[in-house]
């Protein structure tokens, strides 16, 4: 590979001795070239995203108070053994689990009935089904307090008051808190999820299809032995994000009870995190707390794509 | 002749079928909207229903944007300055690394890409302690340049401009090579332009994320004037709903502009999504 004062053509042509000047060649070789395009990334990467993430966990072995940090071991960590901590858990594992329930399935039936020849109007319903994900969590926890406020008048309540319920104090009881922090999740990502499965949808070669039917294949074998085997790979994407998203949840709770609800119904792994590191000042505890995250996801993530059987090819 | 009616009724049951997502996904905003029409202590009493009281309409809740709630066109402000400000520098330094890790084969190639990914893996939340001290340091709390730095950097847009630079005419390179162009030269005016529908697609997601960015822009700023929008419409939820005129309208104009660069780039929206899907 020792060719750099020569160059090589489409045609394997070598150009013999192609002089630069010598103050020139090294900045403008081809070789040195690449190293200058990713130099800015990997500035922001040492800065951003190294640094922080070794400091955090040396933080997490700290106690830092102001003009004093001392390491204290494990002690971050054995403080994690709290009622409080293990309600974050929970609420973050509960909602993490919903919204898989939710949106895996329910897109995908969406993106497989707007791939059929029957439908008509798939742009349309596309763009509709979309729009919400345009608008921020702020905005859309903003519709929903609205729609699912405490008055009897408002609309959750008059919808439930006309099949004859009682009003339902929805923010205010741990069951409706989620309810209502799942649905405003799935509203606002149902629209991404579907385009997703959509393009998987559309990558699946049609000949397959036509083979199959020529094979004598029905509807549900097509289904079973080409539409799902094809779709694995966009699934497997679309699982991980959610999965890492649930775990990471922190405005959905935020837009209802910002960090401190009642009973801790509304107190996620980030809001926790967020909460003893910019309430409480508790630099080296927020840490700890943040590492068991990445733990966490790491395990998740692992477990996830091991089960899953990750392959980045699967479909092609 | 049965068969063509069958056929019929199919699509028929399903559009009814898919009407059933549409009007959950259109209705809110609609109700929203209306309810931006209606007196604030209207909505605070009764909540948000969608009983048409025509009567009731004004753009009250506008006017009243654009006169005495001034603050809100300071977070407007902000939310553009920072969306494009973190946007067009996450495409340029993205687009560069997505480049070379297309076109080039070097040593520590590798290594890059696992860097990437890697950063895909890691949840910000876990960064933003040291962050946040980081940015104390660099006196850059409460500044615009606090919150844009760590986000000129996107993963996700650096896998996109890797698999879009794959689909690259590299003969174009060696025929620029022997006519004396340099390799940045190659880049800028010979790929860049190539490049054009990526840029497109990658800068109105980029600005999409930049737009709803929550937890970074509230940790870093401070003052009221310097908020975004998200995080001053998220200050303005209290329980007293005496901030409704200013929250509601507010919330419909954050939307609005969104929403209607959506429906002129539609199909760049999508393919930028689907890049994601189908290499992730």
């Amino acid at each position: 590979m020792r060719q750099d004062s020569n160059l090589i053509t489409k045609s394997g042509n070598v150009l013999k001795n192609v002089v630069y000047s010598p103050k020139k060649s090294l900045f403008y070789s081809q070789r040195l070239a690449p190293y200058v395009f990713i130099a800015p990334f990997l500035v922001i990467f040492f800065g951003f995203y190294f640094y922080p993430v070794s400091y955090t966990i040396i933080m997490s072995f700290q106690e830092i108070l102001p003009g004093q940090i001392r390491f204290i071991g494990f002690d971050n960590y054995a403080r994690l053994f709290n009622p409080t901590f293990y309600k974050a858990l929970y609420n973050t594992t509960l909602y993490t689990f919903w919204t898989i329930v939710i949106l895996i399935p329910l897109p995908l039936i969406m993106a497989i009935i707007l791939n059929t020849k029957k439908m008509k109007a798939k742009t349309f319903f596309r763009a509709c089904i979309f729009i919400p994900s345009l608008t921020s969590t702020i905005v859309a926890g903003v519709i929903f307090r609205l729609m699912f406020a405490e008055t009897e008048t408002a609309f959750a309540n008059s919808f439930l008051s006309f099949f004859g319920f009682d009003s339902v104090n929805w923010k205010q009881n741990g069951a409706t808190l989620m309810f209502l922090m799942v649905g405003l999740a799935s509203w606002r990502w149902m629209g991404v999820n579907m385009i997703y499965f959509l393009t998987g949808l559309q990558n699946i070669p049609k000949e397959m299809y036509e083979a199959a039917e020529i094979d004598g294949a029905n509807a549900f074998n097509k289904f079973r032995h080409i539409t799902i085997p094809f779709l694995k790979p966009v699934t497997v994407y679309v699982l991980t994000i959610t999965l890492f998203a649930g775990y990471k949840m922190f405005e959905e709770a935020y837009v209802f009870w910002e960090i401190n609800s009642p009973g801790n119904i509304g107190l996620t792994l980030v809001g926790y995190l967020y909460k003893e590191a910019f309430q409480y000042n508790q630099l080296g505890f927020g840490s700890a707390i943040g590492v068991t995250l990445l733990v966490i996801v790491a395990i998740l993530g692992f477990i996830q794509l091991k089960l899953t059987g990750f392959s980045s090819n699967g479909g092609k | 002749m049965s068969r063509q009616k069958q056929k019929k009724l199919g699509t028929i049951l399903l559009l009814l079928f898919m009407l059933i997502p549409l009007i959950i996904a259109v209705f809110p905003l609609l109700a929203l909207t209306l309810a931006s029409l209606k007196p604030s202590t209207e909505l605070m009493r009764y909540g948000l229903n969608i009983k048409p009281q025509f009567e009731l309409w004004s753009l009250d809740n506008y006017t009243y944007l654009f006169t005495e709630g001034r603050v809100y066109f300071h977070w407007f402000k902000n939310s553009i300055i920072i969306s494009l400000f973190s946007t067009v520098l996450a495409l340029i330094f993205s687009s560069m690394v997505g480049y070379s890790l297309a076109m080039y084969r070097f040593r520590g190639q590798g290594i890059v890409m696992f860097l990437v990914l890697l950063i895909m893996m890691i949840p910000f939340e876990i960064l933003m302690l040291p962050l946040f001290r980081m940015m104390i340091w660099l006196k850059a709390v409460d500044t615009y340049a606090g919150v844009i730095l760590p986000m000129i950097i996107h993963p996700l847009a650096i896998f996109f401009f890797r698999q879009y630079s794959l689909g690259l005419p590299k003969e174009l390179m060696d025929s620029a090579r022997i006519d004396g162009c340099t390799e940045y030269g190659i880049f800028l005016r010979i790929m860049l332009p190539l490049l054009k529908p990526a840029y497109g697609a990658m800068g109105i997601l980029l600005a999409l994320f930049s737009w709803n960015n929550f937890l970074w822009p509230l940790v870093v700023l401070r003052t009221k004037e310097m908020l975004t929008l998200p995080i001053g419409l998220a200050g303005l939820l209290t329980p007293y709903g005496n901030n409704y005129d200013v929250l509601i309208s507010g919330s419909v104009l954050t939307v609005l502009p969104i929403i209607i660069v959506f429906i002129f780039a539609q199909k760049y929206f999508i393919e930028s999504l689907s890049a994601g899907a189908v290499k992730g």
